[in-house]
């Protein structure tokens, strides 16, 4: 049996998330050669043992072990200074789960001790979309009040009375984000796209990224499906993929979400599930279904569902033959791997393809693409001065290319490749691969010959 | 426990940041990279930025009696850096800085934290190439392979750890620094201090500067795969390349177990009825040489009865490479221990070896696998085990022991590059005898009196 076919325990009625004893066998498999020092961006920063893989599995040890308390201060600030990125993952040799162990004890101390009140009170929201909704909306409206523009694109930056509380967690005032948008990007388009001679319909799962900060890169998404013949179905019911609060050991909240996600999805009757965020599509894949693993009737449909679900990129270049586009766009692009699409979705190849069949455009590697840019989602806020020096790295690979469009498949990537790329000088524009596809396709209408 | 005070004046020489003491901390360096091996917290973990930071924790230790335990990345195979007697874990993570690249006379000077692939990286650009390349060059350091004096794969034409370091720093137990040898190719200046300090595990003085040989990157190369029905064919065929007067880069070998580990594991259509399985690379800077010696080594393999597979392309290159790159891995998934052994013998011996390694682990009824470096005769005796079956462990232990026996019994050595730390102390008195054992304690006793560096390994002190 390879290590691969090891699946967490089923029969018990729990799986990993209930139970930290069932990572035991995960542990096991470590042999602390320290393979993952190569590649885990958290100790390429901060050069300490304490920071790398292998030796939070002998901590996981040792309160397995009965020698560490799983709520232990110090623990607990190990277990947090990880940026969940499966980096590691990609480099073991015998292919320690390391995911599943973070999250196992995440979880386990959720059981211990509860939620933190400040994570328990975003979390909650979640499962309340409308007060999630409200909050974001609002978040929209008040943003001017602590950000100011930048001239640059949608991209905004703390205002100096904010700048100077807030430079511990990196809103200073070089910081820079994307607005917050007033209008979410499923209050944008229809439940429904249609399209003319489709050929297919497929759902496309936004999630909360692409919705309250990159609604136009959704729009790009949807614009590319329909130039395809592919009808679009966007349901309004649809809600956070649950990753951001599985990642901080809220088993409950993203099993919430997971189940009415897959019924909101399934009543749109598609074949296929489409993400443009790895984190959505890698938690479709692979969490939803070790989440109810144990689940009888959600657990079949999230296996399902597993294998239903691609990336933008996968659906345009293996299940449909994309219709190649003529519209010529006149950069030089670089592509960054986002660490959940291609060490969870296994996504690489493809949006390089996408990006090379554009007319015009010269595409540019960056030296190790697929490091980490240090985002991981809320790790940046936590822990941002280790936060920053990965991403100064990666913007410096991306300087170095001298390319002048950034792009990749994760729009939690962009955030911190803008923030990034900007405190280095660089002036890339940061954008998802698929809105260089849309704009392609949009130029031929402008200039029908521009291809050819 | 050390007193608070002690602490304390660490972090005033060394800097709060550079001093870890949480218990978080000091179980990330109770290990290295050896299994069956006891686990031990340190008091404290230094991360020194500067010679003379090491110089003044050395002083206080000394003056303390404390133990210190250097450490690269811990990455090595014997135990070598597990603080066995708590003290201070000096860890040189954060010396890390190439000092010095020079094309002209062939050489780099490093501080001992840098990573060997970041060294080849850098030379790079420059067409050059610091060769050894033990399996661990992406993460292990200079300072520790140094120390270690790790091998290889390209042991056989390029020579270990020690044909490759020219000149260092040393702090000795005294605190005291010393500079030994430098950029010259000739150099019969004193004793050879290099040779001393390259392997001897840290036991003897504190690594922190570093000259290394570099070499042009050879040019060309070609990539041969040979797999046999017998073991003796191999066998014939590693003896038959040899006489044929090529000294390939890379001669490695596969037995039986391993090949079909690998196939279970990697699915990549090797012949699970094949007895063993050779991975032969030849390289040099003249095309024609490096055609003639690939030609050469084809020939052999085709005489000895091998069913031959050769690379044109850098992929196909890549395929051939699986099957080795696996052979840890696909053990390793096998169980939740790896006893990873690498006894040597003299290249003549190899099929002994390997016929003798089957024969333990039916004797014991283990689970072993044996790969490795046939060129250079130093062997991986691979057995994967149960660490919670304590019967299944006393019989590993015992298979061991007969391995290194049997090594020694045909004119090998107990360890080729993993070094003896604490996994095999207990056999040096069988390699050295006893006035070999006395050499080593007349050494350490004079280079470190109070037994503060490294203790606990490789030299078995009486009072142990």
């Amino acid at each position: 049996m390879t290590a691969q076919a090891k699946s967490p325990k089923r029969q018990t009625g729990t799986t990993y998330h209930d139970e930290l004893a069932a990572i035991r066998e995960e542990l096991d498999k470590c042999m602390k050669c320290g393979n993952c020092m190569a590649v885990c961006p958290v100790y390429g920063a901060e050069k300490v043992e304490p920071a790398v893989t292998r030796s939070k599995i002998a901590v996981a040890e040792a309160v397995l072990a009965g020698e560490l308390e799983l709520d232990d201060p110090q623990v607990y600030e190990m277990m947090f200074n990880c940026l969940v990125c499966k980096s590691c993952m990609t480099n073991c040799p015998t292919k320690v789960n390391f995911d599943r162990i973070m999250l196992a004890l995440r979880a386990a101390l959720v059981r211990k001790n509860g939620l933190p009140w400040l994570k328990k009170m975003i979390f909650s929201t979640l499962k309340h979309p409308t007060l999630f909704d409200t909050g974001m909306r609002l978040g929209a409206a008040l943003q001017g009040l602590a950000f100011k523009s930048e001239a640059d694109g949608r991209a905004i930056s703390p205002r100096a009375p904010f700048a100077r509380v807030g430079g511990a967690i990196g809103f200073d005032g070089e910081r820079q984000m994307p607005a917050l948008n007033a209008t979410p990007l499923r209050d944008r388009v229809d439940e429904v796209v249609r399209v003319e001679g489709a050929v297919m319909k497929v759902a496309f799962f936004t999630g909360d990224s692409l919705n309250y900060f990159y609604p136009e890169t959704g729009r790009d998404l949807i614009e590319v499906l329909t130039a395809n013949k592919i009808e679009v179905h966007i349901p309004k019911a649809q809600s956070c993929c649950g990753v951001p609060v599985l990642v901080h050991g809220d088993v409950d909240t993203a099993r919430a979400l997971a189940r009415k996600n897959i019924d909101t999805i399934e009543a749109t009757g598609c074949a296929y599930l489409i993400t443009g965020c790895g984190s959505c599509g890698g938690a479709w894949q692979h969490d939803y279904p070790e989440l109810l693993a144990a689940d009888p009737v959600y657990g079949p449909k999230a296996a399902d569902w597993a294998r239903r679900t691609c990336d933008i990129s996968t659906f345009l270049t293996r299940i449909i033959a994309l219709r190649p586009p003529t519209g010529r766009i006149e950069r030089t692009v670089t592509y960054h791997d986002s660490c959940h699409l291609k060490k969870s979705m296994k996504v690489a190849a493809e949006p390089r393809e996408i990006l090379q069949s554009i007319p015009g455009l010269t595409f540019r590697e960056m030296a190790a693409p697929d490091a980490c840019c240090g985002s991981g989602g809320s790790y940046v806020l936590t822990h941002f001065e280790t936060a920053s020096t990965i991403g100064r790295k990666k913007a410096e690979d991306i300087e170095r290319t001298q390319a002048d469009t950034v792009s990749t498949g994760c729009p939690a990537c962009m955030m911190q490749l803008l923030d990034n790329v900007h405190r280095v000088g660089g002036r890339q524009q940061v954008t998802h691969f698929i809105s260089l596809l849309a704009e392609s396709y949009r130029r031929e209408k402008k200039d029908p010959d521009s291809g050819r | 426990m050390l007193e608070a005070t002690v602490i304390e004046q660490l972090e005033n020489l060394a800097g709060k940041e550079n001093v870890l003491t949480g218990k978080v901390d000091l179980v990330a360096y109770s290990y290295d990279a050896t299994a069956d091996m006891p686990k031990q917290t340190p008091d404290v973990v230094v991360l020194p930025t500067s010679v003379e930071m090491v110089q003044e924790i050395v002083h206080l230790a000394r003056r303390n009696k404390i133990a210190i335990y250097p450490r690269g990345a811990g990455t090595n195979l014997s135990g070598g850096a597990i603080p066995l007697k708590k003290g201070i874990v000096l860890s040189f993570q954060k010396m890390n800085r190439i000092v010095d690249i020079d094309p002209a006379n062939l050489t780099a000077v490093v501080q001992p934290g840098v990573v060997i692939a970041a060294l080849n990286a850098a030379v790079a650009p420059y067409g050059l190439i610091y060769p050894p390349d033990p399996g661990t060059v992406a993460t292990a350091t200079m300072g520790g392979s140094a120390a270690e004096n790790s091998g290889g794969l390209r042991g056989l034409k390029y020579g270990v750890t020690k044909n490759y370091i020219m000149g260092m720093e040393v702090v000795l137990a005294s605190g005291e620094k010393v500079r030994f040898g430098g950029k010259t190719v000739k150099n019969v200046t004193a004793y050879d201090f290099s040779n001393l300090f390259v392997g001897s595990e840290g036991t003897l003085g504190i690594i922190t500067e570093l000259t290394a040989k570099l070499i042009p990157a050879p040019k060309y190369r070609r990539t041969m795969m040979g797999v046999f029905k017998t073991l003796a064919d191999a066998g014939n065929a590693v003896a038959g390349i040899i006489a044929a007067q090529v000294i390939p880069a890379t001669l490695e070998i596969m037995d039986r177990m391993t090949i079909r580990t690998v196939e279970d594991f990697a699915h990549i259509g090797l012949p699970v009825d094949a007895e063993a399985l050779l991975l032969i690379e030849v390289d040099g800077m003249a095309e024609e040489v490096v055609r003639a010696e690939a030609e050469a080594v084809m020939q052999v393999v085709r005489d000895m009865g091998g069913d031959l597979k050769t690379a044109e392309t850098d992929q196909e290159r890549d395929q051939l490479w699986t099957a080795r790159r696996n052979a840890l891995p696909a053990l390793a998934s096998l169980n939740n221990t790896v006893v990873l052994e690498d006894a040597t013998v003299p290249r003549s011996r190899i099929t002994d070896m390997l016929i003798a390694c089957e024969n333990i682990a039916q004797k014991y009824n283990l689970v072993l696998g044996t790969f490795g470096h046939a060129g250079d005769g130093n062997l991986h005796p691979t057995i994967l085990c149960d660490k919670r079956d304590q019967d299944e462990i006393s019989r590993v232990h015992k298979a061991v022991d007969e391995i290194f026996e049997t090594a020694l019994r045909f004119g090998g050595t107990l360890s080729g590059e993993h070094g003896i730390g604490m996994a095999k102390m207990k056999y040096l008195g069988d390699e050295l005898g006893r006035p070999g054992l006395d050499l080593m304690r007349t050494i350490k006793q004079a280079l470190d009196p109070d037994s503060i560096l490294n203790p606990g390994k490789m030299v078995p002190l009486r009072e142990n």
